[in-house]
């Protein structure tokens, strides 16, 4: 009862399929870790906001901090995303994935912020009027 | 030809690895090996190039939420004089759906495990209680949504509450057609059992959710605990 049917595959490794779990219980193990791991991060992200253990302008960050690292978690213990050798297509295609939405995001939040810098306050009130 | 010796039922394009096939010689040793696209070790098979091609599709898919994340992230100080999320979000409400939403991802893993060995009960029980973890968060986010448009803060109130509803709302969206379709994964492992069809269409439906849940965490750290500190 191996999950990998063919033995063709000896190269490549399917994006949410385990390289090593052939048992239940490791595989039940890698996936409680990944839980237990998650939960802690998520309960910590929660707490941060609300408390005021982190510098307050600094609180920002730091959630992003936390929920960078509960992606990872998740890549790694639900989707089985790891840097095995087996996984190399599938870690080159989340790598262009990430580039595109570095590049959405980070291009977007430049671009306006930058307009918003850009457009006086009256000139906003101009617009306003001619529009309405 | 004849010397052409390949069955065409298994690999009619003659895309596999055949290092030696019966009747067909190059001068050189080494054939098969080293024609393009064969790779090291011939071609995946369809369960890999399934997964691969449905992985493509969730970064594309995540592509998506980035734009809407942006449109979120550039209008957050858009209100109109409106409420702000200050105003509008309750953190134990957002506690309680990344609760069911995190426990439904662990469920689905263990649903993955129980098919991989066949199980059938523990299969349809995991993919049970992924379901209903999943309808429970998308009952609290329609009922916020509810709550949130009577009080007149509805999407039309300011561009800040318009990206909002369409990020948040994206989000339940793929929540819901994942649950239809995990619906129709318990269906078709109760009538066809584990037909290696029917545990490719599995793991896509796994992949799928856990990479919901990846959003999620990206939606809740940015909407509601960014949304909330000052």
């Amino acid at each position: 009862m191996s999950p990998h049917p063919a033995p063709l595959d000896q190269h490549d490794l399917a994006p949410g399929d385990e390289q090593i779990s052939e048992t239940i219980a490791s595989g039940v193990r890698g996936y409680l870790v990944g839980f237990i791991l998650a939960v802690l991060l998520t309960a910590i992200s929660f707490y941060v906001a609300k408390s005021d253990l982190l510098w307050g302008p600094g609180i920002a960050m730091g959630l992003v901090v936390l929920a960078i690292a509960q992606m990872g978690v998740h890549l790694v213990f639900f989707l089985h995303i790891t840097t095995s050798p087996d996984s190399t297509n599938n870690v080159l295609a989340l790598a262009f994935g990430v580039l595109i939405v570095f590049l959405v995001l980070a291009g977007s939040l430049w671009i306006m912020a930058n307009l918003a810098h850009n457009v006086m306050p009256d000139q906003m009130q101009q617009m306003m009027n001619m529009q309405g | 030809m004849s010397d052409v010796a390949v069955s065409p039922g298994t690999d009619p394009y003659r895309l596999g690895h055949h290092p030696h096939p019966p009747g067909h010689s190059h001068g050189h040793g080494h054939d098969g090996d080293e024609a393009t696209g064969h790779g090291e070790g011939g071609p995946a098979s369809k369960r890999i190039v399934v997964a691969y091609g449905f992985w493509i599709f969730l970064l594309s898919d995540i592509i998506m939420f980035s734009a809407f994340f942006a449109t979120y992230a550039v209008l957050v100080d858009a209100t109109a004089g409106g409420p702000t999320g200050q105003d509008l979000f309750g953190l134990t409400r957002v506690a309680i759906e990344t609760a069911a939403l995190l426990t439904s991802s662990f469920a689905c893993g263990l649903a993955m495990i129980a098919s991989q060995v066949r199980n059938h009960l523990w299969t349809q029980i995991g993919l049970l209680a992924t379901g209903l973890l999943g309808l429970v968060f998308l009952a609290l986010e329609l009922q916020e949504f509810a709550i949130m448009i009577a009080e007149g803060a509805g999407p039309a109130r300011s561009a800040f509450l318009s990206a909002f509803f369409a990020l948040v709302g994206l989000h339940g969206l793929h929540v819901f057609s994942g649950l239809l379709w995990l619906g129709t994964m318990m269906a078709q492992v109760a009538v066809k059992g584990f037909h290696p069809r029917i545990l490719r269409r599995l793991m896509c439906f796994s992949l799928f959710w856990h990479a919901l849940d990846i959003i999620w965490v990206a939606l809740f750290t940015v909407v509601y605990l960014i949304g909330t500190t000052s």
